[in-house]
C-alpha cells in the first residue's frame, strides 16, 4: 500500500447518512485533484443499525479492491456506537478517531482504551441543529475530517460542495448555505 | 493531480453502475428492457430516468422478469434495432434459455452485468459464478477490473457485437465495483457517438424490402453448420475485439487488449485473475519486486473468446502459476478459468509451467493483499521445489473442517 494513500471508516446508524458522506467526502477530494474510493458496506438495511463506510484518498491512482481494515482515520456520526461498536477495530497506534459527541477527547479516550492524542471531538450534532436545522451530523463531521487530515484545502471542499448541493437542492437555497456553514465550523470546533 | 488522457475528457467521480448507465446513455440504444435486480437495479433505474426525463430517444420496456427482458431484446435486435439489457445473478439464470436463442440467432445485444454469487443459500454479493455460468453460451465475455474499465468496456462492446454479430456482456463486479465510487474518466456524447457509429443491419425483420425469415427450424440438415458457424464467430471475434481496441486507443488514448499483462514478462510466478481482484493484486506485485520477487500477473478481460494461444505464448516463461477462480464448478475438476488455462497451455505445447487453481470470494467473501501475498508465497515454494503443486481445487479464507 502507497505509504501515502489515506484510509477511513465512518460509523453511523442506518439513516444517518455515513455512505452519502462518504460519497460526498470522495467527490470534494477529487475536485481538489486526488485519486478517491468511496464504497459501503452493505448488510442488512435497517434504520437505526450500525453501518460503515469507507474512503481512500491518494496521489497515485488506487488499485486495491480489498475492504479497509487498518484505517488512519475513524469517523463516529452517533456517540453511542463508542457502546456497542468496535470502532477502534485496526486503528493501532496512529489512528486518529474523530468523534460526534459533547464529551471531552479524555473522557472518550477512556472510554475507547486507547491515547488522548488519537481521540479529536466535535459536537456535530449540535452544530447540524444550528446551522440545518436537523441533526444530520454528517455534513459537519466532512468539516472536522477535513481538518483533522490536514492535508486537504478547507477552500476547496467548501467550494465543491456548494456546486454539488446548489445541483441537488436549487429550490431550498437556506440547505446549501447550512451544510456549508456546519462544515466550515465543525472544521473550525473539532479538538484534541 | 490527476490529468485526462483523452483531450476532451472529463474526470468525474462514479459508481460502476453510474458509469455503465452512463455509458448507455450516450449509446442511446433504440431499445432497452430490463427488470432490476439488486447489485445491478441502479443502472436500469438511472438509465429508465433517462427514458422519463426525455434525455434519450431509446424506448424503455419494463418488463415483468428476466426472460421476458432478454425476451424483449431479442425481439427488438431481431426487428433491427440497437437493443440493450441490464442484469445479474438470478437474473442472468432466468434469462438462460434466451441467452442461447439470441446468440443462436447472431443478434448484437450488449448486456450490462453484475457478478453476483448465485442461490441457494441466498446472496447479494459479488462472485462471478453467474457469468462464469454462461461461459458455453455463444456470448462474448468482457470483464472489468474497475469503474473506468467498465465505462470503455461498454462503449468498446456496442461495436463489438455488431462487427461479430454476436451477443456481448460487459460485467463488473457486484458490489466492489458496482457500488464504489471512483475516478472515471468520461468521453464527450458526441464523440461516443461517433465512435460507435450508426447501427445499420444487414439483414432485420422490419426489412419489408428484403423479408426473410429467423428462427426456424434446422434439423439434421443445417443446425450443425449453423452451430459450426456460432462457434467459428467467436474464434473469429478475437481479432474484432483487438481492432476494436486499437480505434479505441486511437481515439481515446487508453489501451485495452484481449487480457492485461501486469509485470509478466520477466516473471517467474504470476497469478491469473479476472475482475476487481487484478487491481488487488497489482499491489501484491508491486510490493515483491520492491523484494525482488519477479512475480507478475495476467489479468483476463475477455474471456470468450479465450485467448488460447495468447496466453499460452505469455505464460510459457512462467515457472508457476496461481489461478484464481471466483466461482467453483462443481464438478469434481477444477474450477473454470483454471480449466480453460491448462487445456490452452497444453494445446500449444506449453508443459513446463507448474499451475495450481485457487477458488476465492465467493458470496462476496474478502480477498486481502494478504491472502494474494499467500498464493505467491506458496508460488515461491513450488519453484523451489520446496512444496508440490497441488493437484486439486485449493480454497482461499474459507473455513474448512
Amino acid at each position: 500500500m502507497s505509504a501515502k494513500m489515506i484510509e477511513v471508516r465512518w460509523h453511523g446508524r442506518g439513516g444517518q447518512g455515513a455512505k452519502t458522506a462518504a460519497l460526498l467526502f470522495a467527490e470534494t477530494v477529487l475536485a481538489t485533484g486526488k485519486y478517491i474510493q468511496a464504497f459501503p458496506e452493505y448488510g442488512p438495511e435497517r434504520m437505526g443499525a450500525p453501518v460503515q463506510s469507507f474512503n481512500r484518498i491518494s496521489e497515485d491512482p488506487i488499485t486495491i479492491h480489498s475492504g479497509i481494515t487498518n484505517p488512519d482515520y475513524a469517523v463516529i456520526l452517533d456517540p453511542s456506537l463508542i457502546e456497542s461498536v468496535p470502532v477502534t477495530d485496526g486503528i493501532g497506534k496512529n489512528g486518529k478517531v474523530i468523534v460526534n459527541t459533547s464529551f471531552s477527547s479524555s473522557q472518550i479516550a477512556h472510554k475507547l482504551s486507547i491515547d488522548a492524542s488519537q481521540v479529536f471531538v466535535v459536537n456535530a450534532s449540535r452544530i447540524a441543529v444550528e446551522t440545518i436545522g436537523k441533526d444530520i451530523p454528517n455534513t459537519p463531521m466532512l468539516g472536522a475530517l477535513v481538518k483533522v487530515i490536514g492535508t486537504l484545502n478547507i477552500n476547496g471542499v467548501l467550494e465543491d460542495t456548494k456546486v454539488k448541493l446548489t445541483a441537488k437542492f436549487r429550490h431550498k437555497p437556506e440547505v446549501i448555505e447550512g451544510n456549508l456553514a456546519s462544515i466550515k465550523r465543525a472544521f473550525d470546533e473539532v479538538k484534541n | 493531480m490527476i490529468k485526462t488522457v483523452y483531450s476532451k475528457g472529463k474526470l468525474v467521480a462514479k459508481t460502476g453502475n453510474e458509469v455503465m448507465a452512463e455509458a448507455m446513455r450516450q449509446i442511446e440504444p433504440d431499445v432497452v428492457a430490463a427488470y432490476p435486480i439488486t447489485p445491478a437495479t441502479e443502472i436500469v433505474q438511472i438509465f429508465s430516468q433517462f427514458v422519463a426525463d426525455g434525455i434519450v430517444k431509446s424506448e424503455y420496456v419494463a418488463v415483468e422478469s428476466e426472460h421476458s427482458a432478454m425476451s424483449a431484446t431479442i425481439g427488438a435486435s431481431a426487428a433491427g434495432a440497437r437493443a440493450m439489457t441490464g442484469t445479474s445473478s438470478q437474473g442472468l439464470s432466468l434469462m438462460w434459455e434466451m441467452l442461447y436463442i439470441a446468440s443462436g440467432l447472431r443478434l448484437p445485444i450488449v448486456m450490462a452485468e453484475v457478478n453476483r454469487a448465485i442461490s441457494a443459500p441466498i446472496n447479494i454479493h459479488g462472485d462471478q459464478s453467474d457469468t462464469m455460468g454462461a461461459r458455453d453460451a455463444g456470448w462474448i465475455q468482457i470483464y472489468s477490473e474497475n469503474s473506468q474499465e467498465a465505462y470503455d468496456n461498454m462503449i468498446q462492446a456496442t461495436r463489438i457485437a455488431e462487427k461479430a454479430k454476436l451477443p456481448t456482456l460487459v460485467t463488473t463486479d457486484g458490489f466492489i465495483i458496482s457500488h464504489c465510487m471512483e475516478v472515471v474518466e468520461t468521453y464527450p456524447d458526441a464523440d461516443v457517438k461517433a465512435f460507435i457509429g450508426k447501427y445499420e443491419p444487414e439483414r432485420y425483420l422490419l426489412d419489408i424490402k428484403r423479408p426473410y425469415t429467423l428462427g426456424s427450424i434446422d434439423l439434421q440438415d443445417y443446425y450443425f453448420e449453423h452451430r459450426y458457424q456460432l462457434a467459428q464467430a467467436m474464434r473469429d471475434a478475437k481479432d474484432i475485439v483487438l481492432d476494436v481496441a486499437e480505434n479505441f486507443e486511437k481515439t481515446f488514448g487508453r489501451k485495452y487488449g484481449l487480457y492485461e499483462k501486469y509485470m509478466l514478462d520477466d516473471a517467474e510466478i504470476a497469478i491469473v485473475v479476472i475482475g476487481s481482484t487484478a487491481g488487488t493484486a497489482k499491489v501484491v506485485v508491486n510490493e515483491l519486486r520492491e523484494k525482488g520477487v519477479k512475480a507478475g500477473l495476467l489479468k483476463i478481460r475477455v474471456y470468450r473468446p479465450f485467448p488460447v494461444e495468447e496466453i499460452a505464448k505469455d505464460l510459457m516463461h512462467v515457472k508457476a502459476v496461481a489461478v484464481m477462480d471466483r466461482a467453483d464448478s462443481y464438478s469434481g475438476a477444477f474450477a473454470p478459468v483454471y480449466s480453460d488455462i491448462v487445456a490452452s497451455l497444453y494445446a500449444s505445447g506449453v508443459t513446463s509451467p507448474k499451475v495450481v487453481n485457487y477458488v476465492y470470494g465467493l458470496g462476496g467473501r474478502e480477498i486481502s493483499t494478504g491472502h494474494i501475498t499467500s498464493i505467491y508465497e506458496t508460488l515461491c515454494k513450488i519453484t523451489s521445489g520446496a512444496e508440490k503443486p497441488s493437484n486439486k481445487v485449493e480454497y482461499i479464507n474459507v473455513r474448512i473442517k
